[in-house]
């Protein structure tokens, strides 16, 4: 992989555990992302993903364990400070403002920006990647469909300007054009250099599009690697392809 | 015919103190779900703290035209610390705590507040110095005075320039993407803490601007009005649809016009059985006919239970 061997990984995480109350429901993950690297986290119902990205996040408190993010230790940092530093979740469901327009969504998403006279430049920028929401700036996000929502959380979270994008099931309750669509957009936005956590339950085209990818079950990661060999495996392919 | 149009002005005028106060309650249910009942009290707190700088401030020989803007915005600034620290001690310790919890919080912080007010302002009525000469204007028989008329236009200015705050700013946005989902705020890099204060202090703003227009408006303050009117102010957001800032408004408005439309007849309608100073049941009326038939308000969706 292109990675300068002397610097460390843009995102950390080690022996990181989650519980809800006495409920474990993340039991000591490891993983590591590099600068610019599209990685998938893949595993089936109520694995654990979505309690990993709302950690990393910040919405969750880890039990133990340590996330490291840029050189910095984050177990301390609040949710809404990590967005300035880089990091943005388009959450599960979208959590779009339903409330609120679809440019104040994009706005939403530049809120913690300081060059706040590039924000009218970026928003363009976002009606010329997905030229749907560009017709609709001035609707009620709520009342869009699920796949225009999945753009207006994508957009929002790109307002932000990050290095680190975490997606969680952008494929969730989508028709196959729209999926084509908004993973089509992911690449893109990888091929600029950006750094992607995709979590997905749609194993095989997620690690289609990952170069690398970790498969977790009941809390714990239980394989690693580049994404064709993940692909290949035995294990996967009886998992999650069915094969 | 006079009757009416009098009954109307006074109303208008008083709905519109109503509508500021409804205001606080309806921006704090929208951002937490919750019922501040102890913002009545704010508005009480408002009125002695302006009534008190306004005499210190007579007494040094300020001009009337000077100490009433000082006083207005002490009373504002003093407002806008204890509605921060009421959320603050009393319900952010509660935020995930079931939500009777901070209901009975909301009480106690009023009984405290009125004794406070007990302990330092006394239990008698304050009168208002008489500041500028009110005139009384005639328009088709009926009178309003320039109290009324300052009263009422800036009611509406301080309401204009609410809903150009919360429909127009980096910081109306952020508030209501708060109130409608407070993760994916954080999500943002919103601080939802902070705007939860800036949201209370904003509400008790207003609630100070309410306390000097009421006593100004009747001449007296009293450590207890803060109850009736917070009461009152509440019918009124619960009427228009609570949450909603538009609906806080018109409920301001349209409970003070029912309240004062009612007070004129219903000596008429009761045959002289009842007179005016039965003024103060109206707004009860209402809120039971609201909570029993439109319990979502005028303007108010649906309300979904919230967890
Ligand atoms: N708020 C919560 N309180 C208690 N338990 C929870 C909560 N949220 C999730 N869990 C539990 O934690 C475990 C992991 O859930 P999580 O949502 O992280 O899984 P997931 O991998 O994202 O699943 P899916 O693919 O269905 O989205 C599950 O057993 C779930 O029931
Ligand atoms: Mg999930």
């Amino acid at each position: 992989m292109a990675h300068e061997a002397n610097l460390p990984p843009l995102l950390e995480v080690r022996n990181l555990q989650v519980a809800y109350g006495g409920i474990h429901a993340v039991k000591g993950i490891d993983l590591h992302i590099w600068a610019g690297e599209l990685v998938a986290l893949i595993g089936s119902n109520g694995a654990g993903k979505t309690t990993m990205l709302k950690t990393l996040a910040g919405l969750l408190h880890p039990a133990g364990g340590q996330i490291k993010y840029d050189g910095n230790n984050l177990n301390d940092v609040a949710a809404h400070r990590r967005v300035a530093m880089g990091m943005a979740l388009v959450p599960e469901g979208r959590g779009v403002f339903a409330r609120l327009t679809v440019a104040e969504n994009l706005l939403m998403g530049a809120y913690s920006r300081n060059d706040r006279h590039k924000i009218a430049t970026d928003l363009e920028r976002m009606y010329a990647l997905f030229p749907r929401l560009a017709e609709r700036r001035g609707q009620l996000a709520g009342t869009l469909s699920g796949g225009e929502q999945q753009m207006v959380a994508m957009a929002r979270a790109l307002m932000s300007h990050p290095r680190l994008l975490m997606l969680d099931e952008p494929s969730m309750g989508l028709a196959p054009l729209m999926v084509q669509k908004i993973f089509e957009t992911i690449r893109d936005i990888a091929a600029l250099g950006m750094s992607i956590l995709l979590v997905e339950q749609n194993a095989k085209l997620a690690l289609q599009t990952a170069k690398r990818g970790y498969v977790m079950e009941s809390g714990a990661i239980t394989l690693s690697g580049a994404s064709g060999e993940l692909l290949g495996s035995d294990a996967v392919q009886s998992a999650y392809l069915g094969g | 015919m006079e009757i009416l149009l009098q009954q109307i002005i006074n109303g208008l005028v008083q709905g519109s103190v109503y509508a500021l106060v409804a205001l606080g309650y309806t921006m704090v249910y929208g951002i937490l779900g919750l019922i501040n009942f102890a913002h009545g009290e704010v508005v009480m707190v408002g009125a002695m703290l302006a009534l008190s700088a306004l005499t210190a401030l007579l007494g040094w020989g300020v001009p009337p035209l000077l100490a009433l803007p000082i006083s207005l915005i002490l009373a504002m600034l003093g407002c806008m610390v204890l509605g921060y620290g009421i959320e603050r001690i009393a319900y952010r310790p509660l935020r995930h705590a079931p939500r009777l919890a901070p209901l009975i919080t909301a009480i106690g912080v009023s009984i405290v507040l009125q004794n406070l007010a007990m302990m330092v302002w006394g239990r008698q009525y304050h009168a208002f110095p008489q500041l500028i000469a009110n005139q009384p204007h005639l328009i088709g028989g009926a009178i309003i005075n320039d109290i009324q008329i300052i009263i009422f236009i800036m009611a509406l200015a301080i309401m204009a320039g609410l809903m150009v705050v919360v429909h127009r700013t980096r910081l109306g946005r952020a508030m209501r993407a708060v109130a409608e989902n407070q993760h994916a705020a954080q999500l943002m890099g919103v601080d939802i803490n902070r705007v939860i204060s800036i949201t209370f202090m904003l509400g008790s703003a207003l609630a100070a601007v309410a306390g000097l227009m009421v006593s100004a408006n009747y001449g007296l303050a009293h450590y207890y009005m803060g109850f009736l009117l917070g009461l009152k102010a509440f019918t009124a957001a619960v009427l228009g649809g609570i949450g909603n800032l538009r609906g806080a408004m018109l409920g301001g408005l349209l409970l003070g016009l029912i309240e004062s439309l009612g007070a004129g007849y219903i000596g008429d309608m009761t045959g002289g059985f009842l007179g005016s100073h039965y003024q103060d049941v109206f707004a009860f009326f209402v809120l039971i006919a609201v909570l029993v038939f439109r319990p979502s308000g005028l303007l108010g969706e649906r309300i979904a239970e919230r967890a």
